[in-house]
């Protein structure tokens, strides 16, 4: 009873004790906030991972791909049975594709990836990332009227970002709109080429030669009369703005005005960039014509450039996916790249993507498939083993924190070792009073140890408090610290969300409080320890 | 190991009043006792408290300092005895043996017909909480808690969070009681350091009686007090011995205040002087 009344009494008249207090809540409420955040950013990036992953996948160690995705998917269809919920068949190939930025031609390295689109929802959250409304229902490689998202539907509130205002005028206006003034351009050129031939004509000049000269000119003034037609804003008012690539049309009449080339998805960071601001530029919008170099699947090899219509774009907000990924159909890509036998009919494929039922251990379906499938020529991969190292890197980086701050908590444990001795050492005669009047050892090493777990739980509670009021409202703390310092805290242009991810994990906050109470407790025993010892009569004769 | 227990169970033997307070009889009195006693009584009683060819002896590095060089004493139920000597005589060190604070070199110290010189520490602390109070010179309160918290320590001590909790009532008004006694019943809620030197041994006289001893010793307790409240503290404790005939060891060096007490022994040089 005088241990709880004492360490009430001595709690309240310390004032250095709270310094002790403080410093384990302190400790606490980083180690809450910055578990929270670490495992926000760790949830996100997973199931940005896996949405664009499949669960597992199948892929040919050959870069030209396996036959017969049919009776591969049959094979594992009966390795797997239940397991599996849905598979689609893949093929993909480095490439290069070049995108016509008034006039200026840039190359961009990418990961083409021929999906069929009629399963490859059933694998991945692909579809969920795409801009378009319908899109999202069911994709198909043609290029929508208009409807493109100028919000970002993935974000919940929308109050926070900038709308991406270019979005809204894609699709087959802009196209047709680009083909206008392309062949607006084109006409005037003709009739000032006539003019200055008859002018030629007139001279006397030879005008055969004269015109292959201005048709060199020509293509010169091209780029230089275009500007900036990746922005609809200023291509609209830019009478010479250039769609891109149609100066070499696939076929003989064809109208880029009523016609597309095949459709491809592009990721969001091949063809935009975000602003400091947090504004997206563009400079390609769908409707617009890129082109793709590609390896075709022979030997030896050759280079194969298709043209194709941008048609949506995808966001998975991985950046590593966003600025390398397009997708275009299946189909398509595998008879670009020959990969289609032509007496059976029969295609070869690059990779199955493969969905399991929930609750199914990704591992060991994992390890099931491969023993069907010869390891030299097919590896089957969790979406966790492809990202191995990014996820343990994360953990790592996780683990690493933990201990530094779990640090922090430690060096604050060392402060109420040292307060504590100073107040045995202070209260030396009092514990040789408490034992004149028959106070046990134990009993007077009850109050410190009281003491500290009280120190502890105050420290942790209020520490816990703090530390999920910050997570709570870490967003708006962020806004008011850019606004106070005018450097922006959490750059969106740099992790591609919007807000700071959070997640409290009540587990882990309340290891975090026991794991501070236990090291404050700790900390008081060496000075419980020797209170308790302490001789009563050289405690009372103390002074 | 059979042994102790014997002594133990001697200790705290059949009488069970001593352990709680004794609520119904004497609610309104702390008094163990309320009739004086008659003259020559004390002689014929029954040894209380006393020692056997007690020696202490203090260290220091390599030399050995010999403080107490056996001491025989024996202290009557309730007896009023006077321990006089001159500073660094042993006084102290003697009324600690006595009190179970320390541990005499050699020589045994008799309670009640048992001996408790060699019992286990947790007897020692059930002593010192029961049957022994103590006095200091430096009236020894604890400077955080009230002084009716202070009167009522002991009584924490003793009992658990719930077995205080149950019978605090009892405890309350024992202490308000005592702080009657001592005259103190208008200074509750002050802190030691708000008080007098006169008033603190007074609280600390009440804290000693809390549990009902069956012994006080006192170390001083007028040392640091002037004349006049050196005598006023005196007075209650002759009240106290005299009418409820509590048995008091009390160590000065004031021969005028040992002259009040009903014996006085002499220590000289470790020894009792005859
Ligand atoms: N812890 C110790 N170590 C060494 N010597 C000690 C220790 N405690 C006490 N002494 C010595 O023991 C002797 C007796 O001390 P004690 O306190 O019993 O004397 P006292 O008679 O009570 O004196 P006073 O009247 O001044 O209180 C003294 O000489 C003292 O120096
Ligand atoms: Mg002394």
């Amino acid at each position: 009873m005088y241990k709880l009344l004492l360490c009430w009494r001595y709690l309240r008249t310390r004032y250095i004790a709270l310094v002790c207090i403080v410093s384990v809540m302190l400790g606490v409420a980083t180690m809450v906030v910055v578990n929270s955040v670490m495992a926000g950013f760790t949830h996100e990036m997973q199931v940005r991972l896996n949405g664009m992953l499949g669960d597992l996948v199948l892929e040919s160690r050959s870069m030209d791909g396996a036959a017969d995705a049919e009776a591969a998917m049959e094979t594992i269809r009966q390795t797997a049975g239940d397991a599996v919920v849905g598979m689609s068949p893949t093929v993909s190939v480095p490439a290069l594709m070049y995108i016509d930025v008034g006039g200026q031609s840039l190359t961009r390295q990418i990961t083409m990836v021929g999906i069929d689109e009629s399963t490859y929802a059933d694998v991945s959250q692909f579809g969920d990332y795409l801009q378009h409304p319908d899109n999202r229902e069911q994709l198909q490689f043609e290029l929508r009227d208009d409807g493109y998202d100028v919000y970002d539907h993935q974000i919940e509130d929308q109050s926070d970002m900038k709308p991406r205002q270019a979005m809204a005028d894609a699709g087959w206006r802009y196209r047709r709109y680009k083909a206008m003034l392309k062949a607006q351009q084109r006409e005037q050129r003709r009739r000032a080429d006539a003019a200055r031939m008859q002018a030629l004509a007139a001279s006397g000049v030879d005008p055969q030669a004269g015109f292959g000269e201005t048709g060199a000119a020509d293509s010169a003034a091209v780029p230089g009369g275009a500007n900036d037609d990746a922005n609809p804003a200023t291509a609209f008012s830019d009478p010479f703005a250039t769609a891109a690539g149609d100066e070499q049309p696939q076929g003989r009449d064809f109208d880029p005005a009523n016609e597309t080339h095949t459709g491809i998805v592009v990721g969001m960071g091949i063809c935009s960039w975000r602003g400091s601001d947090g504004a997206d530029q563009f400079i390609a919008l769908p409707g617009d014509d890129v082109r793709v170099s590609f390896p075709k699947a022979s030997l030896p090899p050759e280079a194969i450039s298709e043209f194709y219509t941008v048609v949506d774009f995808y966001e998975s907000k991985m950046q590593e996916y966003d600025a390398s990924f397009v997708f275009v159909p299946l189909r398509k890509l595998q008879e670009s790249r020959g990969m289609i036998d032509p007496t059976t009919g029969i295609a070869k494929f690059t990779s199955i993507q493969i969905k399991l039922a929930p609750g199914v251990d990704a591992n060991q379906v994992r390890d099931q498939l491969q023993e069907a499938f010869p390891s030299e020529l097919f590896l089957v991969s969790t979406w966790r083993d492809k990202q191995g190292p990014l996820l343990a890197a994360v953990q790592m980086e996780t683990a690493v924190l933990n201990v530094l701050l779990f640090m922090i908590v430690a060096v604050a444990g060392f402060g109420i070792l040292a307060i504590f001795f100073m107040i045995v050492v202070e209260k030396t005669r009092d514990i040789g009073i408490l034992k004149s009047l028959g106070a046990s050892a134990g009993g007077v090493m009850g109050i410190f140890l009281t003491y500290g777990v009280s120190l502890g739980a105050v420290g942790a509670g209020v520490g816990v408090a703090i530390g999920l009021a910050f997570t709570h409202y870490i967003n708006e703390i962020a806004d008011l610290l850019s606004q106070l310092t005018g450097q922006p805290v959490f750059d969106p242009a740099v992790y591609y969300f919007y807000k700071i991810p959070t997640i409290v994990n009540p587990l882990t906050v309340a290891w975090i409080a026991l794991g501070a109470v236990l090291i404050a407790v700790a900390a008081s025993v060496l000075p419980a320890l020797r209170a308790a010892k302490l001789h009563p009569v050289r405690a009372l004769r103390y002074e | 190991m059979s042994e102790l227990r014997a002594n133990l169970a001697a200790v705290s033997g059949g009488d069970a009043s001593l352990v709680a307070p004794r609520r119904a009889a004497h609610a309104t009195a702390p008094h163990v006792r309320l009739a004086p006693l008659p003259a020559g009584v004390v002689d014929a009683a029954p040894v209380l408290l006393g020692c056997r060819g007690l020696q202490k002896s203090y260290r220091k590095g390599a030399h050995q300092i010999p403080v107490l060089q056996g001491i025989d004493l024996e202290v009557r139920q309730g007896e009023f005895l006077a321990i006089v000597g001159q500073s660094g005589s042993g006084k102290s060190t003697l009324l600690h043996l006595l009190g179970t604070l320390d541990r005499p070199d050699e020589g045994q110290v008799h309670f009640d017909g048992s001996r408790i010189d060699n019992l286990p520490a947790a007897t020692h602390d059930l002593l010192r909480n029961r049957y022994f109070g103590m006095i200091f010179q430096f009236y020894h309160l604890l400077p955080e808690l009230s002084t009716l918290a202070n009167v009522l320590a002991p009584a924490l001590i003793a009992e658990s969070t719930l077995g205080y909790w149950r019978r605090r009532r009892d405890y309350r008004r024992r202490a308000l009681d005592l702080l009657e006694l001592v005259g103190l019943s208008h200074r509750l809620k002050h802190k030691p350091r708000e008080l007098s030197g006169g008033e603190m041994q007074r609280a600390a006289i009440a804290r000693a009686l809390l549990m009902q001893p069956r012994v006080l010793l006192a170390d001083e307790p007028t040392g640091n007090l002037d004349r006049s409240t050196g005598e006023a503290v005196m007075q209650t404790l002759i009240e106290l011995n005299r009418q409820s005939g509590l048995t008091i060891v009390m160590v000065t060096h004031d021969r005028w205040i040992a002259e009040q007490a009903d014996r006085t022994v002499q220590l000289v040089e470790g020894r009792i002087a005859d």
